[in-house]
């Protein structure tokens, strides 16, 4: 890369950037990763840029496809849709610390779609479903995008501290978010095709005590299960119907 | 990681600890003239020109037994002694204290907030020496300059980088347990009550909107938390009400300071291992350190002033208790270095000095570091 030497260590799990030369004042780091587009792995790094690499069926020739420059803060997270998108949506959204959330359409070459940017908070977490982008923030807050016009079309007070994670169950809609605050909510998302309209409900709230929650993840596609880590917690807890 | 943590957990860290000397001071009525000069000496050495110039350059975090060996030099930099299981307890306390202030800090950026809070208490500690105050005041503004304008996500980072370097210590302070601010397991008490931070709104509304972006309806939801809105922000400011409580003195005079070891188990075991595993920064670290040695003006007892020594527990019987009894795997292995004032010994520590100058890591520089703490330890 022109503005940094990468040093890329591939295996058959995932991707590594490691940073080489000098850091100076500000930290290089890689954060945020999605496959994308049935083919593709996107990496955000701290200096904005999203590396897009190429993942051969078969063998380890990765190559860097593109190197996508729109994002001018540290990249936060980045996902794919994981339903159906409607037409004009994209299937691909960045996030960073300004808040700006960045959506794509991916292939051979990636085309910028639309950008929202952002209010002051950073946006530390995204999933997008059906065209719709959930996107947690440091100041509690989950919102809900339009993918195709870039709409806000929710806003939840959602946690007293900084969201950590967001993940998406896509067989139901269900949203799962974990934060600072220790507590875990589970949302249900709902887009109706034909008024358009979109909908998030609170289904469920867990309190993992004296935690500050890093992870939440969805442990089945339609979202019945999930898992949590925490700060100083050597133990995944797993989360049932009783 | 953040390469702008050091000079916070540094002062920080430095703040607590002249908090508990402050306390224990008092508590064994060390006269007021030498308490004084003990708290200036320490403060001077901490806020020295050039270590804050070297502080302040973008890095990582020191190892653990490298800002250990840190503090073992500051807290001796005056005419008071400790020994070692008083300087294990004293930096037990200083870091489980300010891994409370960072877990606790509402926003990542009330980090800053701690720090002005330390340092606003570090310029009482020294408001009749107005050359110590000048100094003081350089690092503050410093910190403005720098601090203030990064972003919450980058304040999130050096909040991330700290909570890594403070993960798995568990030790139980006995102020904090009385408190019910840490439970017997050593975990602190997170509250789900209480103010949100600034910039967050309280949790509960949900707000839906229709295409055109107009507002078409609201619902509620309910949890176990009890949260309010926060009264106002802090001050970021020199001069300023910071509003945020945590990083100011909990302790006074009738308050003693305890620790509980707690017992082994496997996360103290995979810190042990951490401690010895070879550190590719030793050279750096040692580089610093021996600069911090060559330059400072070390205070022998002269005349009639003569030195004392500070005891952290309340008796004797029970320091040599806890040396005795202190679980291996808590041990800090500090390097112990002498430093002396004579003007031969000074000429060998810049001859070192020069020495780790050389630019090239060689592949077994880990054993060349290990020589130099050797050759420092029979100085």
């Amino acid at each position: 890369l022109p503005s940094r030497v990468l040093l890329v260590l591939t295996s058959q799990r995932g991707v590594q950037v490691r940073p080489g030369g000098d850091p100076g004042a500000h930290s290089v780091f890689a954060r945020g990763i999605s496959a994308a587009g049935g083919r593709f792995i996107c990496v955000g790094t701290s200096f904005g840029a999203v590396l897009v690499f190429d993942i051969p069926p078969k063998g380890t020739n990765v190559t860097l496809s593109e190197v996508l420059e729109q994002h001018r803060d540290p990249v936060t997270d980045i996902a794919a849709e994981q339903g159906q998108a409607p037409d004009g949506a994209g299937d691909l959204v960045t996030a960073d610390d300004s808040g700006t959330l960045c959506l794509w359409s991916t292939g051979e070459e990636f085309t910028l779609l639309g950008k929202i940017p952002g209010s002051g908070s950073t946006c530390s977490s995204v999933t997008l479903w059906n065209g719709i982008v959930a996107a947690g923030y440091g100041n509690g807050q989950i919102r809900l995008w339009e993918a195709g016009s870039g709409r806000i079309r929710a806003q939840v007070n959602a946690h007293a501290r900084w969201i950590y994670a967001l993940d998406l169950a896509p067989l139901t809609g269900k949203l799962l978010s974990g934060a600072e605050d220790s507590f875990v909510h589970v949302w249900k998302l709902s887009r109706n095709p034909d008024t358009d309209d979109i909908e998030i409900q609170h289904c469920h709230a867990e309190c993992v005590t004296d935690t500050q929650v890093c992870g939440a993840r969805f442990c089945d596609p339609a979202g019945d299960t999930f898992a949590v880590t925490g700060y100083d917690l050597s133990e995944i807890l797993c989360y049932g119907p009783a | 990681m953040s390469a702008r943590t050091l000079p916070l957990l540094f002062l920080n860290l430095g703040g607590e600890m002249l908090y508990i000397l402050d306390q224990r001071l008092r508590a064994q009525s060390i006269p007021g003239e030498k308490a004084r000069k003990v708290m200036n000496d320490i403060i001077t050495t901490m806020f020295n020109k050039k270590f804050m110039e070297e502080l302040f350059k973008p890095q990582d975090l020191y190892s653990k037994k490298a800002l250990r060996t840190v503090y073992d030099r500051l807290a001796h930099a005056s005419i008071m002694r400790l020994n070692q299981a008083s300087m294990d307890k004293l930096y037990d306390l200083m870091t489980m204290a300010f891994k409370y202030q960072v877990l606790l800090c509402p926003r990542p950026r009330d980090i800053l907030l701690v720090t002005f809070n330390h340092l606003d208490a570090i310029k009482d500690f020294i408001s009749d020496a107005p050359g110590i105050l000048n100094q003081v005041d350089e690092t503050f503004r410093r910190l403005i300059e720098i601090y203030n304008c990064l972003s919450d996500g980058e304040f999130q980072l050096i909040r991330q980088t700290l909570l890594i370097f403070f993960q798995d210590m568990h030790i139980r302070v006995s102020i904090f347990l009385k408190d019910k601010v840490q439970n017997s397991n050593g975990r602190f008490v997170l509250p789900i009550s209480g103010p949100v931070p600034w910039g967050t709104e309280v949790p509960g509304l949900i707000r839906i909107f229709n295409h055109k972006g107009v507002e078409v309806k609201r619902a509620e939801f309910t949890t176990a938390g009890n949260y309010v809105t926060p009264q106002r922000e802090g001050s970021f400011e020199l001069y300023g009400d910071r509003v945020l409580k945590l990083g100011t003195n909990m302790y006074s005079v009738t308050r003693p300071v305890e620790t509980h070891m707690s017992g082994s188990s496997k996360n103290l075991a995979s810190q042990a291992k951490e401690n010895m595993a070879p550190n590719p920064l030793a050279k750096e670290e040692l580089n610093f350190l021996a600069r911090l040695l060559g330059g400072l003006d070390i205070q022998k007892p002269a005349g009639g002033e003569t030195g004392f020594r500070l005891n952290l527990f309340t008796t004797d019987e029970e320091e040599e208790h806890a040396a005795q009894t202190r679980p291996e795997e808590l041990s800090y292995k500090v390097i112990n270095i002498e430093a002396t004032q004579e003007p031969g010994r000074r000429a060998e520590l810049s001859r070192i000095l020069g020495e780790l100058e050389v630019a090239e890591p060689r592949p077994d520089s880990a054993e060349k570091g290990e020589d130099l703490l050797a050759l420092m330890d029979g100085l």
